[in-house]
This record gives C-alpha cells, structure tokens and sequence, in this order.
C-alpha cells in the first residue's frame, strides 16, 4: 500500500507491505541507516527514534501505523553537515561512544529526555538510559556526556 | 521481513473494530501498542492473518474522572499519558508509582494498559495493581458488553477470559476512599526490567486509627497476579504498626506460588515478597492521611 510517512520534517511516499517495520523503512525504503538495529524486539534501544517528539522502538511499529505522525532521527540532530549538535558534541568530548552502534538510540533518548529535563542528576541520568544497551562503553562516559550537557 | 504477512485494518471507530473481530475471530488479533505483540510477530510466535489497529479508534484513548471520583481509562490509553497526569498522581498515586516501573520510557510512549491487561503477563505490575485497587474491566462485543472485577479476569499465564470476539474496552477504578494510603514496591535487576517480585498495597485508616480495609496483590508471584486475601483480613481492626504488618507479611508468603526465572529462584521470590509485604504496608500506612 502506498503511504507517506514524514521524517525530520521531509515526506517519503513509498509503496510498502503492511508488515514492513518502521524501522526497516527507515533503513531499508529511505536509505536513512543512521537509525540501527540490534536485537528487533524492543530490548536493545539502537533503534529508538522520536515519535511526535517522544522515543519509541522503530522495532516496534509498522511503517503504515507512522502516517500522520513525525518522525525524527538521528540525521537530523545535526545543525548542519560536518556540524554536531551540544548532545553529540559532548559524547565525542567526553568518549561516550567506543563501536557507534547504540549511539544513534542513545542521543534520541537522551534528546527527548533532555527537552523534558534540561538538568538531570546522575541518577535520573542513569534511568533515563535503561532502555538503551551499551556493550562498549560501560556507561560511565555516556554518563559524563549527558552531565556535560546538563551543566551547561 | 521479520513478521509474516497479514492483512492491516485500522478502522477509527470502536464498532468498526469490535465488527472485525467478529468477522474474523481467532484469525484476527487487536494490535494496540504493539510493545508485546510486535515483538512475538518480529519472531513469529504470533502469525495473525488480520491485525484490527486500535491506534486510530480515539473512542478508546482516554482518562477521566467522574463526579464521584471513579477513574475511568480506555484501553488505548497509552502508559505515558496515564503517568503524566496530574489528577491520576493526586487520587490514584499508586497507578503512577507503578508505571514507573513498567518497562523503559520507550516501551511507555506507545504501550498501553488495555494491551498490558489483556496480555495477562503474570510478571507485569499493572494487573497486580488492578486486583489492589478492585477494578473492574468493561469488555465489549459487538451488539454487547459485560462487567468482570479484576480478580475474575486473570486465568493464568497470558490467558483472560477474554472470548475471541471480545475486546477490554474500559478499566474502571473506584475511588479510593478518604483516610487510604497505597504503595507499589518492587525489585528488578534493573529500572524497567520485569519484577522478579512486586507488591501492590492498598489500605484505609479507620476513624479509630486501626485498619478498616486493606488489599495486596504480588506481581511475579504465580501464574497470575496473586491476590493475598488471608494476609489483607489479618489487618482489617488491627492497630497499623510494624507488628500487623510482620504477621501480614508472613501469611502472604502462604498465599503465593512464584513460579522462579534465571533471576531468582522461587525460594529468593518468597523472601523477597516477605520483605517487600512488609515494607508497602508501611509506606502505605504512612501515607494514609
Ligand atoms: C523491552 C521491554 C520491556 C518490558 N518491560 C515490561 C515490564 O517491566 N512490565 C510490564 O508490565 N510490561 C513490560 N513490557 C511489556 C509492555 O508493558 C507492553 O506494552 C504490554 O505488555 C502490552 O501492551 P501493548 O499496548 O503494547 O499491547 P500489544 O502488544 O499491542 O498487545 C498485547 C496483546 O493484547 C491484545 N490486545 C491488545 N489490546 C487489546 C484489547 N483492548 N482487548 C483485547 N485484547 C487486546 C493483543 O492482541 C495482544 O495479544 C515490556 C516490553 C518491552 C518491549
Ligand atoms: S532493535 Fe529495536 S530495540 Fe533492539
Ligand atoms: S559504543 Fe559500542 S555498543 Fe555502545
């Protein structure tokens, strides 16, 4: 069925199946692979995307459910090319990525997060995350990242 | 492609939806947040032939209280939007004290509680709170309705008396009476992984400072959200002190059959609910204005 779905603010019409994954839209019908894929069943995060402003496993929904709805991701934090926005600044300054693979789901977490709590403590810091596998970095410097940006 | 094909309805109104399911029957399955469902189709445990979207049926996505202080909520009400109300947090705090422990804000923004209920997981907190509150559940058919308390609803693990062309349509909660204090504590490896244990305690101070009324309910704790009855009447005229809330606890641990996980054995899951028992009376106790 053909469908348009408005991504980072731009519309795609695509003809899909309803089976097809939102996620799998992003990567597979728009060429957007920023959003990643670990584990498909809502467990790891790498896939989390904003939903109207909210995060949301893109593993979760069919491309069809997305209609009418925003979607953002992480190709469009950036200000511009070459340019890294406060969030991602801070996690190349503070080593909060060692692979890359969770970071696309942790900065749209963190993003909706933080619009919500500008100012977080550790601990809520470390909440916030615990939908969002690392098996790189031990969290710490994801940690130290976010508390860059929320004391700023 | 992860789940297999099916055929993708999302009518917008509720008898649209209630006249799918009874066309199609045990082939069709109500596709509300998704956050369980999605997961068993992306492995294909679940294979339905027509999926009835309730995304769009906005008949089902609400959250009110009436005049005389009844909650109702639909069951497209999504986690989120139940947490961040102001009104649930002052009269109902035990919903959103709960919630916070369900899963992670991702699985919150979409998940829903008629989805979370009629997936009767035996490990998720909201049914447990449903038996401590004494909800009861509206379920429709087309050309029909009924009423089943909570405690009723839950037949064992993933298992309802929902019927094939039934849908949970409305959760109604009664209110909570002046003088009641209510407490929701669990452990979990993890902020929003499953409880390897839950308690749920709903209590009200009596005039005479004793307890007048009292429900607990375990999640994690059997094959469905188990209510410990012998425990709650233990209370009712007994002074609200650490003494009571010691022998309610011991006799909760009777009523339970944990089940055990790779977390924790059925042993550790009786300990745990001694002292979780125990310590949601307290809480609840103190909380009782
Ligand atoms: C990583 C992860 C962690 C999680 N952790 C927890 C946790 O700690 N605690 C917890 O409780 N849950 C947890 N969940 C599950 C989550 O809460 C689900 O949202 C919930 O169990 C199902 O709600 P849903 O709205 O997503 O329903 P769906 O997945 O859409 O549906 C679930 C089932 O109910 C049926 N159904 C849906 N709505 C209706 C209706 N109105 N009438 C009749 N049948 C209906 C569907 O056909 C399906 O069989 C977790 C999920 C994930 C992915
Ligand atoms: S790929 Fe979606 S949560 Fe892991
Ligand atoms: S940086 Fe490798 S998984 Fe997080």
């Amino acid at each position: 069925m053909k469908i348009t779905i408005r991504v980072n603010g731009v519309g795609y019409t695509r003809d899909v199946e309803p089976r097809l994954l939102l996620s799998d839209f992003l990567r597979h019908e728009i060429g957007l692979t920023g959003t990643h894929v670990g584990c498909e069943h809502g467990v790891c995060g790498a896939c989390t995307i904003l939903w109207d402003g909210e995060p949301a496993r893109s593993c979760l929904a069919f491309a069809v459910q997305a209609e009418g709805h925003e979607i953002s991701t992480v190709e469009g934090l950036a200000p511009g090319p070459g340019k890294l926005n406060p969030l991602q600044q801070a996690f190349q300054d503070a080593h909060g990525l060692q692979c890359g693979y969770c970071t696309p789901g942790m900065l749209m977490t963190l993003t909706a997060f933080l619009a919500e709590n500008p100012h977080p403590d550790e601990a809520q810091i470390r909440e916030a995350l615990s939908g969002n596998l690392c098996r790189c970095t031990g969290y710490q410097h994801i940690v130290d990242a976010v508390l860059r940006v929320a004391a700023a | 492609m992860k789940p297999g094909p099916f055929e993708w309805q999302a009518p917008d109104s509720l008898e649209a939806a209630l006249a799918l399911k009874a066309r199609h029957g045990e082939a069709a399955r109500f596709l509300a947040g998704g956050q369980s469902l999605v997961p068993a189709m992306n492995f294909r445990v679940a294979q339905p032939a027509v999926l009835v979207d309730l995304n769009r049926v906005a008949a089902l996505d609400f959250c009110q209280f009436d005049a005389d202080g009844t909650l109702r909520i639909g069951a497209m009400a999504r986690y989120r939007r139940i947490e961040r109300d102001a009104a649930v947090a002052a009269r109902v705090p035990i919903l959103v004290e709960a919630l916070a422990e369900v899963a992670h804000p991702q699985i919150r923004t979409r998940g829903t509680l008629g989805g979370n209920l009629s997936h009767a997981d035996p490990a998720s907190e909201m049914p447990a709170v449903m038996l401590a509150l004494d909800a009861r559940f509206r379920l429709r058919r087309a050309g029909g309705e009924r009423v089943v308390a909570a405690a009723d609803f839950f037949l064992g693990p993933l298992a309802t008396v929902l019927a094939e062309d039934e849908m949970l349509a409305e959760v109604i909660i009664p209110p909570l009476p002046s003088g009641s204090g209510t407490a929701f504590l669990e452990v979990a490896r993890r902020r929003g992984d499953y409880a390897m244990m839950g308690v749920a305690a709903v209590l009200r101070r009596g005039p005479d400072g004793r307890c007048a009324e009292a429900r607990i309910a375990l999640c994690s704790a059997g094959p469905t959200p188990m209510a410990a009855p012998r425990a709650s009447e233990a209370l009712i005229g007994r002074g609200l002190n650490a003494e009571s809330f010691a022998e309610a606890a011991a006799l909760a641990v009777t009523e339970i059959a944990p089940m055990g996980s790779v977390q924790a054995s059925p042993t550790y899951q009786r300990h745990l609910a001694g002292v979780l028992v125990g310590r949601a009376l307290s809480l609840a106790a103190e909380r009782a204005a």
